[in-house]
């Protein structure tokens, strides 16, 4: 009975070790916060500025060709 | 017309979806089983189809004054709009089946929402394929205006009535409820909103650039 509940008790020691070493490997900013899914919105807005950019520079382009005419 | 050429839209448009991008990942959704944070399609997937009819309303608009006054540049107008209708068209198919698959468990599951956007897309298929079959411009032009006015009608019948009609999984449809009261809260709206006017003036933006290119080449071709 004895040896069981040390063992418990080492076993406890055990695993709050492991929280605490999980807790130190954690260093969360802003980007890996909530299952890191700002950086899925950077990524969507990188690819939509580039395509508006694209569509604005189209747009430009176009316009120096209708005051060529 | 002098509308087309301004910046502030353009620039409206593209603040607006970058406010939905970031905001329709960031607030707070619903929770609904199934759904899960699918429900966040809404931003997206719907706006493809608000686009669409968008672009595809103003086409009709212009085939009507076509054949009213019988200047080229409508034509153009029209053509153009339902070209990148079509477009928009392809994307609100295609997002369409990526969220059935996780949440009604196919692709295509022959439900009568999709089946009638497909019919529908080929009505607009058609209307390309009449278009290129036609060599005298405004024999082309007349004929595709008419087909055009006729094909509209029957593509808002097949998409937002008949599916309506017969059960459907569709929200909105035979029994099940759209986003209205039960799914869509007002946290959804201050994002779905802002989306749809977005993406409906993008989409007017690629339609104009494009019609003011082919503007160019049918001048291109009217002198030679």
């Amino acid at each position: 009975m004895r040896k069981i509940l040390f063992l418990a008790l080492l076993l406890s020691a055990y695993v709050s070790a492991f929280a605490q070493q999980n807790k130190q490997v954690e260093m969360a900013d802003v980007m890996r916060s909530s299952g890191k899914i700002y950086v899925v919105i950077a990524v969507i807005v990188i690819v939509f500025a580039g395509l508006a950019i694209y569509l604005f520079s189209i747009d430009r382009r176009l316009k120096k060709i209708e005051k060529e005419k | 017309m002098k509308f087309i050429y301004q910046t502030w839209w353009k620039v409206l448009a593209v603040l607006l979806i970058f406010y939905t991008l970031i905001a329709g990942f960031l607030l707070d959704v619903p929770h609904l089983p199934i759904l899960h944070e699918t429900i966040r399609n809404v931003y997206f997937h719907v706006p493809m189809w608000m686009a669409m009819f968008t672009v595809f309303t103003i086409s009709v608009i212009y085939s009507i004054k076509y054949l009213n006054t019988g200047k080229e540049e409508y034509d153009l107008i029209a053509v153009e709009c339902v070209n990148t209708g079509t477009f928009f068209y392809v994307l609100g198919l295609i997002t369409g089946m990526m969220w059935a698959k996780y949440t009604w468990g196919e692709f295509w599951s022959n439900d009568p929402k999709q089946n009638s956007a497909a019919i529908a897309f080929l009505l607009y298929c058609a209307y390309a394929v009449l278009r290129n079959s036609i060599d005298e411009e405004q024999k082309r032009a007349k004929i595709s205006a008419i087909y055009n006015i006729f094909a509209f009608p029957i593509m808002v019948v097949l998409i937002m009535v008949l599916p309506r009609m017969t059960d459907s999984l569709h929200p909105g449809n035979g029994g099940n409820p759209a986003f209205g009261k039960l799914d869509m809260d007002n946290h959804m709206r201050m994002v779905f909103y802002p989306a749809c006017i977005g993406w409906c003036f993008t989409a007017l933006w690629i339609a104009t650039v494009r019609y003011r290119i082919r503007l160019i080449e049918y001048k291109k071709n009217e002198i030679n």
